[in-house]
């Protein structure tokens, strides 16, 4: 307990795509509007932030598949449970300043399925076109939203209402899980000692964030 | 009644318990201003002012006092007020620690506790014996509910429900340990240290605010050379410092379930007589411990006799907690009536803080041992082989009616308290929850932790552990082996050395000599239900065999306190009349919680806007500003209509029908289920799903699919793009998006795990507008790129991928309204914005925007079916006539062997018809029946019912939809619709009563 509460330096803001993406609506000059936008929960302990808009696929592919698409994505696959695995260079949102990243992560979710999540603008679908290998990439950049859950006491609000266990030697940085909060489903990434990333369908969002917020009244 | 005299603490022993010189603290009981000190609990302040009077009892509204010092009590249940809101029935005196201005008030009595009207049902209490409400209120047997019922539920029953919303927030915590510690006295301690020293995860829980357990009241335990409580308190402050371990005091373990998993309720905010708003009342913590110790202790019982249940009467143990740890007396002339050893020691600190002991009466003949020898010394009277039939006093017990267990002269001793202890009963609660079985020790007349069903142990006084020493070599060693079962390594331990001056010896269960069989004494077995030896005795006369059926009867140990007190003195009794031994008769079943639980508590954080998600679609708000009313579908909330100034819902609904089929209309459907279908192998699965051929499907095409169970029964329908080769965009219906997918994945990953395919959920990946009617094209047209829009290009039931408002867009050429129609998918986040952009081009055209209920009108003109509206489960494709959904030259789909089953393809069956009413102006009621001959008596057959019903302003006239009993050969028959006030006469008709050719489909 008390060394997932060891705080590591406080998270700043990752980069942020909340314009349209290289091509999109430009000529039209079409407003993005992201669900959770400007939604922040801080109390001394923790801060809960709407994180920006990211690239994500859903990625399935049989094992013999997994090295070519590696490498065209440029992130290692992860095959354990709990597994993720980062880009070589720049940050990932939430990684602050690890210089580990490459602004991509791959999340494992299953035996033969991925969350790879793209915060720096990144076409992770035409990458996987790349490998020329069999696989399934379904853009579900829209279909999720992100919250930022940070500070000593983010193991704690989490806790409220997911009832996996998120102490350190469980649940270390870069461990990833597809589980529950409350009555919804979520995916959730550790990206470092005190800090979350809380993915979770869109139309679930505000009641993610909204559960998050009154948790955080209890980790003031 | 409120700001009288504030009564002096005349109980309050100078030199006597730990608060020492606290601070004053004010509070009142039944408008009474009193003072008590920081560190009392209700039931202690009422006491040191002399206070034991505090409630009414269930049944005979007979007066009672405090019992207990504990969670087991029966008796002391008081309200709780602080404000309007905040009003909490049925709380325990004995664990409500007091802060400054608390309220509590008496319940159960009126118009006082002193002078209760409801105490005639004491005088009438011969008529109220076990099974009483089952044998007298049986005739005429309408009266229950209306009348038995409720008198019984007003005159019998505890505290009163708040009512108003409660405005205390919960919270929840989910836990993982190597060692969840249940109960914190020495043996919890003990445990909780040999675990903590290893490194392992420990949390240790206790109900109470401090940990000590029995040392509360026990003095003359050592550990380590140390006074007990003063070890229990460096031991709990030397835990509470280490990283590895969480403590929770003020915390219940109130249940253990499956897999070790624990629920804990901390109470937060109870004791406070300020908290800040953000503190929650109450902490549910979710337990998941790798092993757990119970070290939940043993509970005293008391005597069964002649009316033991007068304030002032009390167990012995609890009296010494006062005593020892409040400086409270609780009486100035004390009487003790007992059959163990552990009383003598009340008697003997009582003494010697100077309080006299009148005598202390032992049912038996020869008790030795250094708690008689001391008790002896110091003067005490004794008085061994003698039992007390009665009490006297009516507010206060005034004295004991004492007798030679054989019978013989009665002696009448004046007390004003009177202590009782027959013996001491292991807590194995929880142990039984985690359904471990009990085992009885013969030698100790006791139940113990048998056999064990998961990774827990008892220890100490919960276990049957007799003696300080012995329980703390138990506690520390079952520590040390959690720990290192739980995988820690563990290294030598120093382990703490135990003892004491004290022992206990056995005591008796079942009544006392004199409340025998032949005794008329109301020698009460569970306070809080007035449940009686006699009662107990009378269940099984009646014929009441299995312990369980007597609890029942009687309800002995069914109140809130679970017969803490009171189970093993009912089954003694029951074996007794029975003829049997305890273990024959056997335990009743131990079930959570093991004290009451708040609701708020079990529900925390789901009220309000988290009681349940609610799934809004990106143009929600866009739809909020337009003036949308919304219906709620499952979670999601739809726009319904969109009514204009000085229209109703029908008048907005006509309209928007009007002008979907005059110009155009503009709809969010994004809530409908996507589901993207991807692989080699993604035709072939298809094919497997639904009923329709898909192989031949060419990429760029779309098809109305049908989805059946493996019964052969519609399941789901929606409309599929073939957006590739490999890739297929499904859609489903709106409430069945979750199990669609998951009816898919089952199939594909038990039935034909063979298949290179995969299932992604897209339903929140698109915003879906869909932009229907003849102007349709004229609208979007100016947003398209890349993909040619007219009808030779893209006709009806199409798809292409391209952009729209430059934006990557799934642009689908379909129709759920019958006119021209696209679904134009882009991007969630764009949603608002696209949709904006189709407005103020659409309002050009003279399109309207418009809600589910038009939807729903359109569609019925059409004849399309709703899956779960127009099916039920029990509809084939071929009763909704969509039989030529259904590939002819398939040889295998799921639902195919169900749907040619011959009783599914024989006549009689009801099929998908319309009906139009003879008047025109008749709206049909969903759900209707229908006949055929009105004039049959009653109950009629009834032939169909109508699914879906609708006033069409398209029309001129009302439609409908129904299933009838072979109905498409009864088309220009006239059926029959009998409602409560009339007949309505109905036309069976086709299914499509607009545009039946589809011309306007095509444009």
């Amino acid at each position: 307990m008390a060394k997932s509460e060891k705080a590591s330096k406080a998270p700043r803001s990752a980069s942020r795509i909340d314009r349209p993406q290289e091509g999109e609506g430009g000529a039209h000059g079409l407003r993005r509007t992201l669900t959770l936008a400007g939604r922040r929960k801080k109390t001394s302990r923790v801060t809960i932030e709407a994180a920006g808009p990211a690239s994500r696929i859903s990625l399935r592919a049989p094992a013999e598949s997994l090295a070519a698409l590696s490498r065209a994505l440029g992130v290692k696959l992860p095959e354990q449970p709990m597994g993720s695995a980062f880009g070589k260079s720049g940050d990932f949102a939430g990684t602050k300043g690890t210089g580990k990243g490459g602004g991509r992560a791959a999340l494992w979710l299953g035996p033969d399925e991925w969350l790879v999540i793209d915060t720096e603008g990144g076409d992770p679908i035409a990458d996987c076109r790349k490998a020329k290998v069999l696989h399934s990439a379904v853009d579900i950049s829209h279909r999720q939203v992100a919250i930022d859950v940070s500070g000593a006491g983010a193991a704690d609000v989490l806790s409220a209402g997911c009832p996996r266990d998120l102490s350190l030697a469980v649940f270390p940085v870069g461990a990833a899980a597809r589980t529950v909060m409350g009555k919804i489903e979520i995916v959730l990434l550790r990206t470092a000692e005190d800090a979350f990333r809380v993915e979770c369908w869109r139309s679930f969002s505000d009641y993610a964030f909204t559960f998050l917020a009154e948790a955080a009244r209890d980790v003031p | 009644m409120g700001g009288e005299t504030t009564v002096n603490q005349s109980f309050r022993l100078a030199n006597a318990g730990r608060l020492g010189r606290a601070k004053t603290v004010r509070f009142s009981f039944d408008g009474q201003d009193y003072a008590g000190v920081e560190g009392d609990t209700l039931a202690s302040a009422l006491i040191a002012n002399g206070v034991h009077l505090v409630g009414r009892s269930f049944k005979y509204h007979r007066p009672r006092g405090i019992l207990s010092a504990g969670a087991e009590e029966p008796s002391a249940l008081v309200g709780i007020h602080r404000d309007a809101a905040r009003k909490t029935p049925n709380i325990r005196a004995t664990v409500q620690e007091l802060y400054d201005g608390l309220t509590a008030v008496s319940q159960n009595r009126w118009p006082s506790l002193s002078l209760d009207a409801g105490a005639v049902n004491d005088l009438a209490s011969p008529f109220f014996a076990a099974g009483f409400y089952y044998k007298t209120f049986m005739w005429p047997k309408a009266a229950w509910k209306s009348l038995y019922e409720p008198k019984i539920r007003e005159a019998a029953g505890l505290g009163v429900a708040p009512d108003l919303p409660d405005p205390d927030h919960y919270a929840s915590r989910y836990a993982h340990c190597d060692l969840l510690v249940v109960g914190g006295g020495v043996a919890g301690l003990a445990a909780a240290l040999a675990a903590a020293e290893t490194g392992a995860r420990v949390i240790l829980c206790d109900e109470q605010t401090e940990l000590g357990g029995a040392l509360r009241y026990e003095r003359g335990a050592t550990v380590d050379g140390q006074p007990g409580w003063d070890w229990a308190q460096a031991t709990a402050a030397k835990l509470a410092a280490r990283d590895n371990v969480r403590m929770l005091t003020r915390t219940t373990a109130f249940g253990y379930y499956a897999q070790n998993f624990l629920g804990l309720v901390e109470r937060v905010t109870d004791h406070l007589a300020e908290p800040s708003p953000d503190q929650p009342r109450e902490r549910l913590w979710q337990v998941r411990a790798k092993r757990v110790v119970l070290a939940t202790g043993a509970i005293e019982r008391h005597m069964v006799f002649g009316d033991n249940d007068r304030p002032g009467i009390m167990l012995a143990s609890a009296a010494r907690t006062y005593l020892n740890h409040y400086g409270v007396a609780v009486g100035r002339q004390i009487g003790v009536f007992t059959a163990n050893d552990s009383a003598y020691w009340t008697a003997i600190d009582l003494k010697k803080a100077g309080v006299n002991v009148a005598a202390i009466v032992d049912t038996r003949d020869n008790p030795a041992g250094p708690a008689v020898e001391e008790a002896r010394a110091l003067g005490i009277e004794l008085n061994l082989g003698r039992t007390v039939l009665k009490t006297g006093g009516r507010l206060r017990v005034s004295s004991m009616t004492v007798q030679a267990k054989k019978g013989g002269p009665e002696r009448v001793i004046p007390v004003d308290a009177l202590l009782m202890s027959a013996g001491w009963t292991p807590s194995v609660h929880l142990f039984s929850q985690s359904r471990g079985k009990v085992a009885f020790n013969q030698t100790t007349n006791r139940f113990v932790p048998g056999d064990y069903a998961q990774a827990c142990v008892s220890v100490g006084g919960c276990n049957g552990t007799d003696g300080i020493g012995p329980t703390v070599a138990e506690a520390f060693a079952a520590g040390e082996k959690a720990a290192k079962e739980a995988g820690t390594t563990v290294r030598r331990l120093s382990r703490p050395k135990a003892e004491t001056s004290e022992s206990w010896s056995r005591g008796m269960a079942g009544a006392a000599p004199g409340a025998g069989p032949d005794s008329k004494a109301k020698a009460f077995v569970d306070f809080q239900n007035d449940v009686t030896a006699k009662d107990i005795r009378l269940a099984v006369e009646q014929g009441m065999r299995s312990i369980e059926h007597v609890k029942r009867y009687t309800t002995n140990g069914m109140a809130t306190d679970q017969g803490k007190t009171s189970n093993l003195h009912g089954l003694a009794i029951a074996a007794e009349t029975l003829g049997k031994t305890m273990p024959e008769v056997g335990l009743t079943t131990f079930r959570p919680p093991y004290t009451p639980v708040t609701f708020g508590a079990i529900v925390n954080h789901s009220r309000g806007a988290l009681f349940e998600p609610t799934r809004k679609t990106p143009m929600h708000e866009w739809a909020v500003k337009r003036g949308a009313v919304f219906e709620d579908v499952g979670q999601w909330k739809r726009a319904w209509y969109f009514p204009e100034a000085g229209e109703n819902m029908h008048a907005a609904v006509n309209r928007e029908c009007v002008t979907v089929r005059k110009a155009a209309g503009i709809f969010d459907a994004t809530t409908l289920g996507k589901i993207e279908v991807v692989g080699p192998d993604a035709a072939a699965f298809m094919e497997l799903l639904y009923t329709n051929p898909w192989q031949k499907l060419d990429p760029g095409r779309c098809r109305y699919g049908v989805m059946l169970r493996e019964d052969g029964f519609i399941y789901d329908d929606g409309v599929v793009g073939r957006l590739a080769e490999d890739r297929f965009h499904v859609t489903t219906t709106t409430g069945g998006a979750p199990r669609v997918l998951q009816h898919m994945e089952d199939y594909l990953q038990t039935e034909f795990p063979h298949l290179k395919v995969w299932l992604t959920s897209t339903s929140e990946q698109w915003a879906v507008i869909a932009v229907q009617g003849p102007k349709s094209r004229d609208i979007i047209q100016p947003f398209v790129e890349g993909i040619d829009i007219s009808d030779e290009a893209l006709p009806h039931m199409s798809v292409r991928e391209g952009k729209f408002c430059g934006v990557p867009t799934r642009l689908f050429r379909m129709s759920f309204s019958g006119e021209r129609g696209f679904e134009i998918n882009v991007p969630s986040d764009y949603g608002p914005a696209v949709i904006e952009a189709i407005w103020n081009e659409g309002r050009k055209h003279g399109a309207c925007m418009y809600g589910t209920e038009t939807m729903h009108v359109l569609r019925a003109e059409k004849g399309y079916i709703i899956v779960g509206q127009d099916t039920d489960g029990t509809v084939t494709p071929d009763d909704a006539g969509l039989s030529w959904a259904v590939g002819k030259k398939k040889t295998d789909f799921v639902g195919i062997r169900g749907m040619n089953r011959p009783d599914l393809t024989a006549g009689g069956r009801k099929q998908l018809v319309g009906l139009k009413t003879k008047d025109p102006n008749i709206v049909l009621e969903e759900g209707a029946q229908i006949v055929a001959d009105p004039r049959q008596a009653i109950p009629m057959t009834m032939i169909g019912h109508v699914t879906s019903s609708y006033w069409s302003e398209n029309c001129g006239r009302s439609i409908a939809l129904a299933l009838v009993k072979d109905g498409r050969g009864k088309i220009g028959e006239t059926l029959y619709v009998p409602m409560p006030d009339r007949t309505i006469e109905v036309e069976v008709a086709g299914t499509v009563f607009y545009d039946e050719t589809g011309a306007r489909l095509n444009g």
